[in-house]
């Protein structure tokens, strides 16, 4: 099998050499073998089909091209007139019969095994949304008031995604860059399989997780531990994943479901820690979300300076809402509309309707209420309200948001 | 009988009751989607030739993938078909024309406004207005229904027109063959296209009309308050798949059974052998359709349903493999000892048999559930069906149109340009969709905008393919207007190939405005 990758893989190499920025040896042409015990069973099921398949291809496609050798007029062969067999038409029912049998064994077996969530340590609810993930840490080893839930966000910078890179191979760096005064930004290790806080397990324990979903499907996949499950508005899947010992490290996947717009941003991130490791963690983001909440609660009374607003504002707009609005204001009209010089972002009167789009969504946008801080949401009305020539000079503080006008 | 009745200029087109007329306008109207669809792949194929947003964004792109589905499924491959059936079934069982003529005429006519209704949507996206369908083709709740853009209604609409038309047309094809067959031509003495068309047209009247309840459920949760696939209101999501799949997998089989019809035909002419196991391939073909409605769910192995359910629907999917397996051995058993000649329409058709299997047996990986929940919505899966559909159905279609081109026109098509319209696709296809399979298997899933690096090397490839496959169609145009419109080419015998038999080549070439209006005598 190693002969027929490495001969593809040279074909490969030969058809677009001359092309190439990136290394060759990241490639990667075979299904992950994984590091659980289950995504390794599938991985050899994976390798019994595929093998299953060579060979009857080999059989199939050698017969019919000894026949197009040998078989042809240009070589004055004459034809047979024989055209019915009841033999073999019985031999080439019965042989692929009994071998999809054989198949279905081991299959049945890995599905069977897939199927169990019984006996885990640790239950983690996975919500999607467009077009992020939420984890929230329901149970740990009989604790289920641990009160720790995240979200977890593309942490790829939206530069990397909007310039076209050229730079590789056949165009030369700056050629094509539609935008003449553009940089072309190098592109991360982990373009779009990076996150701001993935998901963390303890490795050497069974983790259950229950997935879900706010709005549309999703589907949580990560490839090395074998688990792909769609995430279904209304109801919750089960899957469950086991890390082993010794395995500790990140683990990168994607969504696997068209999911929307940004379906292609929305990466899944998961970092297995050893146990003690993961305990520590646990008790460290319980501590900073307890902090967190305590000092939301308290900048709900603070006040702000305008300045102190609009830096914050920009920089939570450009990682929340530019992906749909632009860095512009712009928008992408009509199904992403302009915030610059519209009216809901610019007449006094709009102002609670203005909040109640952003706590609560409209349309195709969803609500904020519950992925932002009062201070952080304030700071994106405001800076909305000034930015981009609006300059309404409207200061909107943390008590103004926390509720629906 | 003369053409005496026949009107002029346009009307003649837009009242014509005529089986060739109609075949035409159908093949012609297949063609131009085709190239329309494969516009917009390589709007996809240009996008993703690079990492990065390079041209167009996301919402635009999703638009893109969707309808280069729809148009490709409904207009490109569909009406091939028909306009296939149009042509050649009542000059194979030896009749005048289709029984029902009237309604052939309006199944035709309602495809340009079903079209126009869809494409229009996707005009005024890309001239700045609101957005095309942009939910992929399979349409799921509830990214179509609660989050569908307002142009969801009328793809509702055109995806209704589209069935009328289909359903339409399969009732005329079952008509015509159960009443207008010639003394003589038992059911099992038909020609394997006329059998594989009928079970197809039974399989459209069966799912048609479930394709047509989805679309109605989603316009009711849509616009007048029902919940059926919202499960805030008691609905469900994964109810919709079922439905779109109890559809859409029949639908597969829809898109190919013809053109194994058509391969059976090719394969012994140029062969100069009898088609090997007439009745089992009747038999498989009919197996194929009955399986095919009983492995729906294989579309959704992730979505959480029971282990009965998996294990059940894995069964079914992986026996499938049986009749396919034994349409190929006897393709291949035809072939064999033969004495083979490699025209154009052989060309196409041996690449059909060996793309087409590589194709069933990726599908037959894809059955393995525990393997398809990490396979399921990657490239992998694009590529597999792409080799069904592309080097499958739509290699199966080209090869019907060169074999019977001559007959249709009477004179011997551009045989050269021809032979570099083969080559140029099977060198590109392959190029374009053998690569999806390893980015598929590295963990690259479908219908992304943008991909991480290490697919970079493989999607410039693959778009490499795809636009030497886009170009390479050009030679085809080339050759239908050169042997349709310019009549240019030498002029054929009424039995055009060599080795040919069949009722169809008993007529003269081109062939005759009306066909048999005497029957002739099947021994």
């Amino acid at each position: 099998m190693r002969r027929v990758i490495h001969w593809t893989h040279l074909l490969v190499c030969i058809v677009i050499m001359g092309y190439s920025g990136l290394a060759w040896s990241e490639m990667q042409l075979d299904l992950t073998p994984g590091v659980t015990a289950i995504s390794q069973q599938i991985y050899g099921l994976h390798r019994l089909m595929f093998i299953c398949c060579v060979v009857i291809g080999v059989l199939v496609f050698g017969a019919m091209f000894y026949s197009m050798l040998k078989h042809r007029k240009s070589q004055g062969h004459k034809a047979a007139q024989f055209h019915e067999s009841m033999t073999v038409e019985i031999i080439w029912t019965v042989i692929p019969f009994i071998i999809l049998i054989l198949m279905a064994i081991p299959a049945t077996k890995v599905l069977i095994a897939m199927n169990d969530t019984s006996e885990a340590a640790l239950t983690v609810k996975v919500v999607g949304s467009q077009w992020k993930w939420h984890y929230e840490y329901l149970d740990y080893e009989g604790n289920n008031t641990i009160e720790l839930g995240f979200f977890s966000v593309l942490s790829t910078p939206r530069e990397q995604i909007e310039t076209p890179i050229r730079s590789a191979g056949l165009f030369p760096v700056g050629l094509a860059s539609f935008s003449g005064d553009r940089v072309l930004p190098d592109k991360s290790n982990d373009y779009l399989l990076e996150v701001d806080k993935p998901l963390v397990i303890p490795t050497g324990k069974k983790v259950r997780l229950l997935i879900t979903a706010d709005d549309v499907i999703h589907s949580w996949w990560v490839p090395d531990f074998g688990v792909k499950k769609d995430a279904v508005p209304g109801f919750i899947n089960e899957v469950w994943v086991k890390v082993p010992l010794g395995k500790e490290g990140i683990y990168r996947g994607q969504c696997a479901e068209l999911c929307g717009k940004d379906h292609g941003f929305m990466p899944v991130v998961v970092e297995a820690k050893s146990p003690q490791a993961f305990d520590q963690w646990l008790a460290d983001s319980r501590e900073t979300q307890r902090r967190a909440a305590e000092e939301a609660a308290n900048s709900v009374e603070a006040t702000f300076t305008f300045d102190e607003l609009m830096s914050l504002g920009e920089q939570e707009y450009l990682a929340k809402c530019s992906a749909c609005h632009q860095a512009n204001g712009q928008g992408l009209p009509p199904t992403f509309p302009a915030l610059a010089d519209a009216a809901i972002a610019k007449e006094a009167s709009k102002l609670g309707e203005h909040i109640n789009i952003v706590r609560n969504g409209k349309g195709a946008m969803p609500g904020f209420k519950d992925t932002l801080s009062p201070k952080a949401f304030a700071a994106i009305i405001t800076y909305e309200r000034n930015a981009w020539g609006n300059d309404t000079g409207q200061i909107v503080q943390p008590k103004d948001v926390i509720q629906d006008h | 009988m003369g053409d005496h009745h026949k009107p002029s200029g346009i009307k003649r087109w837009l009242l014509t009751t005529n089986h060739k007329d109609i075949g035409s306008m159908y093949l012609i109207f297949s063609l131009v989607m085709f190239l329309i669809g494969g516009v917009m792949a390589l709007v996809i194929r240009a996008e993703l030739m690079f990492p990065g947003l390079q041209l167009v964004d996301p919402n635009f792109f999703n638009q893109m993938t969707t309808v280069h589905g729809l148009v490709m499924v409904f207009g490109a491959v569909m009406p091939a078909f028909v306009g296939l059936a149009n042509w050649l079934i009542p000059m194979m069982i030896g009749a005048p024309d289709m029984a029902l003529p009237r309604m052939n005429n309006w199944s035709f006519w309602i495809l340009p406004f079903a079209f126009t209704i869809l494409i229009s949507s996707v005009i005024t996206s890309a001239l700045g207005g609101p957005s095309a369908p942009n939910f992929g083709w399979t349409f799921y709740a509830p990214l179509s229904t609660t989050y569908g853009p307002a142009s969801t209604d009328f793809f509702i609409f055109s995806v209704h027109l589209m069935g009328i038309s289909s359903i339409m047309g399969a009732i005329n094809v079952i008509v015509t063959i159960f009443n207008l067959r010639a003394p003589g031509m038992t059911l099992m003495k038909m020609p394997l296209f006329v059998w594989t068309w009928l079970i197809t047209a039974y399989l459209l009247i069966a799912v048609m009309p479930v394709l047509a309840g989805a679309v109605t459920m989603m316009l009711t949760d849509r616009h007048f308050g029902t919940s059926f696939f919202d499960a805030a209101g008691g609905g469900d999501p994964v109810l919709f798949q079922h439905i779109f799949w109890f559809f859409g997998h029949p639908e597969v089989y829809i898109m190919i059974l013809p053109s194994f019809g058509v391969v059976s035909s090719i394969l012994p002419t140029f062969a100069r052998k009898p088609l090997f196991g007439y009745s089992s391939m009747v038999y498989a073909t009919a197996s194929i359709a009955f399986l095919s409605f009983v492995v729906w769910a294989h579309h959704m192995f992730t979505v959480g349903m029971p282990l009965a359910g998996n294990l059940f629907f894995m069964y079914m999917t992986m026996l499938i493999a049986v009749p396919t397996g034994v349409k190929v051995f006897n393709w291949v058993a035809t072939m064999w000892k033969g004495s083979m000649t490699f025209e154009v329409p052989m060309l196409f058709s041996l690449a059909f048999v060996i793309l087409f299997t590589i194709g069933g047996l990726s599908g037959l990986m894809l059955a393995i559930t525990p393997v398809d929940q990490q396979y399921h919505d990657t490239y992998f899966v694009v590529a597999h069906f792409h080799y069904v559909l592309v080097s499958g159905a739509i290699f199966g279609i080209i090869a019907g149109v060169y074999y019977w081109l001559p007959k249709w026109t009477g004179v011997m098509f551009n045989e050269t340009l021809a032979k570099w319209h083969f080559w140029s696709s099977v060198i590109t296809v392959n190029i374009l969709f053998f690569p999806m399979h390893f980015v598929g298997l590295a963990g690259m899933p479908r219908r992304i905008p943008d991909y991480a690096l290490q697919f970079a090397d493989f999607n410039f490839l693959i778009s490499l393919g795809g636009f030497g496959f886009g170009l390479s169609q050009l030679f085809l145009v080339a050759v239908v207007w050169q042997a349709c419109f310019k009549r240019k080419g030498k002029a054929v015998t009424d039995q055009v190939w060599e080795s040919a038999e069949g009722l169809e080549w008993t007529l003269p070439s081109p062939a005759p405005y009306h066909s048999f209006t005497t029957p002739p005598l099947v021994k």
